[in-house]
């Protein structure tokens, strides 16, 4: 019997050919939308991680209440011993040391007389040391404008927007005046060796990049850190792996007593991140669920439509003795059969689709001319696991249910009924 | 004479729900079947000819009284039991042929079988011998679309015999087709009649059916109007 269904349905393109478009239609979308999802999502998270927020990052309890105000006096101090105490305990991350800091930059004129000032956006981070990753974690020498990378001690990068609101040109000196740990008065001199743009304001008005020995020299910081940065080495961002991990160090290290023991906080602890990381994690969900109800009407339709066509034929059945609910189950086994093939192709499809977007994305950097917020220039989908059943199960749901939906006229009604109807 | 009827209807109403009352289409009929009958329902339209014929097809049941068929009590069958006494007893044949046009000729016949236990080998032999008797050999490959009105009632007549039934219930088998074919289909059921003692039950008005009927059972208005068999 089941061959013989599948005969007819290979044989009957009604049959099959429409609800496998709906479904392969339905599923595509929702592949291609969860892998676009969560690539931009994705991507934006990890933007955000890099330049500012770390998968998780280590502060000192006072720091971690006024992130805000870049409290340099509220660092971690001993940090060399933390951070190596962290590469031991927690080897799946990287950890960096980065300083965050605000003060003024005075450009002078030839005669030392300031002839420029603005307020700045400090970040001191390993520039010179010889496999720095940060480099490239910044994207730093893709974004570099005018003039050169850091070769030196003493040698900084200002951005590009800054660079002309100062006067200043790669080659000249600039002074930093800010206060120490221990809040002094710091002012020091640094050479600009070029300018860079990130593409999104926060960084692009006011930033000024310098080797973290440098600001630590400036800033009478020694061996002492604003934050210590944990990026996982995969590469992205796992919630359940940070949620996990800060509560084992926070356990082992921070003291709610001691305002300056450390304290780890992972990426979603963060600002508006965690509404993003949620945001992307349930619309998924959402599209599931909307592409569920909308395939489910439509087939629905569908399966009403092609019921009405096979009228007669679930007529003879009757009459040569079979069961309605025996009927039912066999249009429910061929919805499973149309479920499984449009499910199958709709998935390949979106995931071809998912895997364009993915390699070459989508370039939005004309549209984001000043963005506020840090987001990546290019968007791009991601293939994740997920990606390859998702859509699965809202196309094979979604088909059977249409016609659980519209075969339950059939079910309902009383063989004679049904049979008159079908007669004629 | 207590032989062994095949059908028997006792004081058999059927009434339909119309409106606020109802209408009844069967009034206390009363009839006897034995096995191997040739027999027809005729009356004009609405006389309850194809009600009376579904009742003893167990497609539906009467309101009062009792119709027995092959020793089942048609008003106590549950769905489950009726499905095995059509599945099992019965055949049908229809009007408008009811073939399933996705399949071909053999496939068609091959289908009630289906829902039989029966082996590939037993399946084809009997849809061969089936196919056999209505001279379709030639055209198993054919889909439905491509035969003629004949054919197709042919390949109606072959699933209905194909598993042997005791007893075929044909609803105005010829009104689709032209004179010619109408003698071919009756000339080859009289003979499945004879050689397979297989009992056909007609509902009919069709003057070129009639005259090939043993037995013929006039209805009007619900009621057996006249009861007679004819020799031929
Ligand atoms: N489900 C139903 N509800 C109401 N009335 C019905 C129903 N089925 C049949 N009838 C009525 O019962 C009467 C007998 O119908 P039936 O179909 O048995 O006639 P028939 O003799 O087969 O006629 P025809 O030669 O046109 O096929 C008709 O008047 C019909 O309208
Ligand atoms: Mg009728």
């Amino acid at each position: 019997m089941i061959r013989f269904i599948i005969k007819g349905l290979l044989r009957d393109s009604h049959r099959s050919i429409l609800p496998i478009i709906v479904v392969s239609l339905g599923v595509m979308l929702t592949v291609l939308m969860n892998a676009w999802i969560t690539g931009v999502m994705g991507d934006s998270i990890e933007f955000s991680a890099k330049f500012s927020s770390g998968h998780v990052k280590i502060m000192t309890r006072s720091y971690a209440e006024n992130t805000a105000q870049n409290p340099i006096d509220l660092s971690l101090s001993n940090a060399s011993e933390l951070e190596a105490s962290l590469n031991t305990e927690y080897p799946d991350l990287t950890w960096v040391e980065r300083i965050t800091f605000g003060g003024l930059i005075d450009s002078p004129d030839e005669n030392g007389e300031t002839k420029a000032q603005g307020p700045a956006l400090g970040m001191g981070i390993d520039l010179l040391s010889e496999n720095s990753e940060e480099i490239d974690r910044l994207n730093i020498r893709n974004s570099l404008k005018r003039g050169n990378f850091p070769q030196n001690p003493g040698e900084v990068l200002i951005s590009e927007q800054f660079s002309q609101k100062l006067g200043v040109n790669p080659g000249d000196e600039i002074t930093l005046i800010s206060s120490t740990m221990y809040g002094s008065m710091a002012i020091a001199n640094f050479k600009v060796s070029g300018t860079v743009a990130f593409g999104f304001a926060a960084m692009d008005r006011g930033a000024v990049i310098a080797d973290i020995e440098d600001i630590r020299l400036a800033l009478d910081m020694y061996d002492a850190t604003g934050e210590i940065l944990g990026f996982f080495n995969e590469g992205y961002f796992d919630r359940e792996l940070a949620d996990a991990l800060v509560m084992d160090f926070n356990e082992k290290y921070s003291d709610p007593n001691d305002e300056f023991s450390p304290q780890m906080v992972s990426l979603t602890d963060q600002g508006s991140l965690s509404m993003m990381v949620s945001y992307a994690e349930n619309m998924t969900g959402i599209i599931a669920f909307i592409f569920i109800l909308v395939m489910s009407i439509v087939l629905w339709n569908a399966g009403l439509l092609s019921g009405l066509r096979r009228y007669g034929e679930v007529g003879l059945r009757l009459a040569i003795g079979e069961e309605k609910g025996h009927i039912y189950r066999s249009l429910i086994s061929e919805s499973v059969v149309i479920g499984i093939i449009g499910s199958t192709t709709g998935t390949m499809l979106g995931l071809f689709f998912a895997y364009i977007l993915q390699t070459k994305g989508l370039d939005i950097s004309g549209m984001m001319d000043d963005a506020k917020i840090m987001m990546p220039t290019i968007m791009r989908a991601r293939i994740t696991t997920e990606t390859y059943y998702l859509g699965f199960i809202p196309g094979l749901f979604s088909t059977v249910l249409g016609t659980m939906l519209s075969g339950i006229g059939i079910y309902k009604r009383q063989t004679a009924q049904l049979f008159k109807e079908l007669e004629t | 004479m207590e032989t062994q009827n095949q059908i028997s209807i006792n004081k058999l109403s059927k009434h339909f729900p119309v409106g606020g009352g109802k209408f009844t289409a069967l009034k206390e009929i009363n009839l006897n079947f034995v096995e191997g009958e040739f027999s027809g329902l005729v009356g004009p339209s609405g006389s309850g000819k194809t009600t009376l014929l579904n009742i003893i097809g167990s497609l539906d049941s009467p309101s009062e009284g009792e119709a027995i068929v092959l020793g089942r009590a048609i008003s106590k069958l549950s769905t489950k039991a009726s499905a095995k006494l059509r599945k099992e007893e019965l055949g049908f044949i229809f009007q408008s042929y009811n073939l399933l046009p996705v399949y071909t000729v053999y496939e068609n016949v091959e289908f009630p079988l289906l829902l039989l236990n029966m082996s590939a080998t037993e399946r084809k032999n009997a849809v061969m011998e089936a196919l056999d008797w209505v001279g379709l050999i030639p055209k198993i490959k054919s889909k439905p679309p491509q035969l003629s009105g004949g054919e197709s009632q042919r390949v109606a007549i072959a699933r209905a015999m194909v598993k042997k039934p005791k007893l075929v219930l044909a609803d105005e088998p010829t009104a689709n087709l032209d004179a010619e074919n109408s003698f071919h289909i009756l000339e080859t059921m009289l003979k499945l009649n004879k050689d397979l003692k297989t009992s056909f039950l007609f509902a009919t008005h069709d003057e070129k059916v009639i005259k090939y009927l043993k037995r013929k059972i006039s209805l009007a208005d619900g009621m057996v109007a006249k009861d007679e068999y004819i020799s031929k």
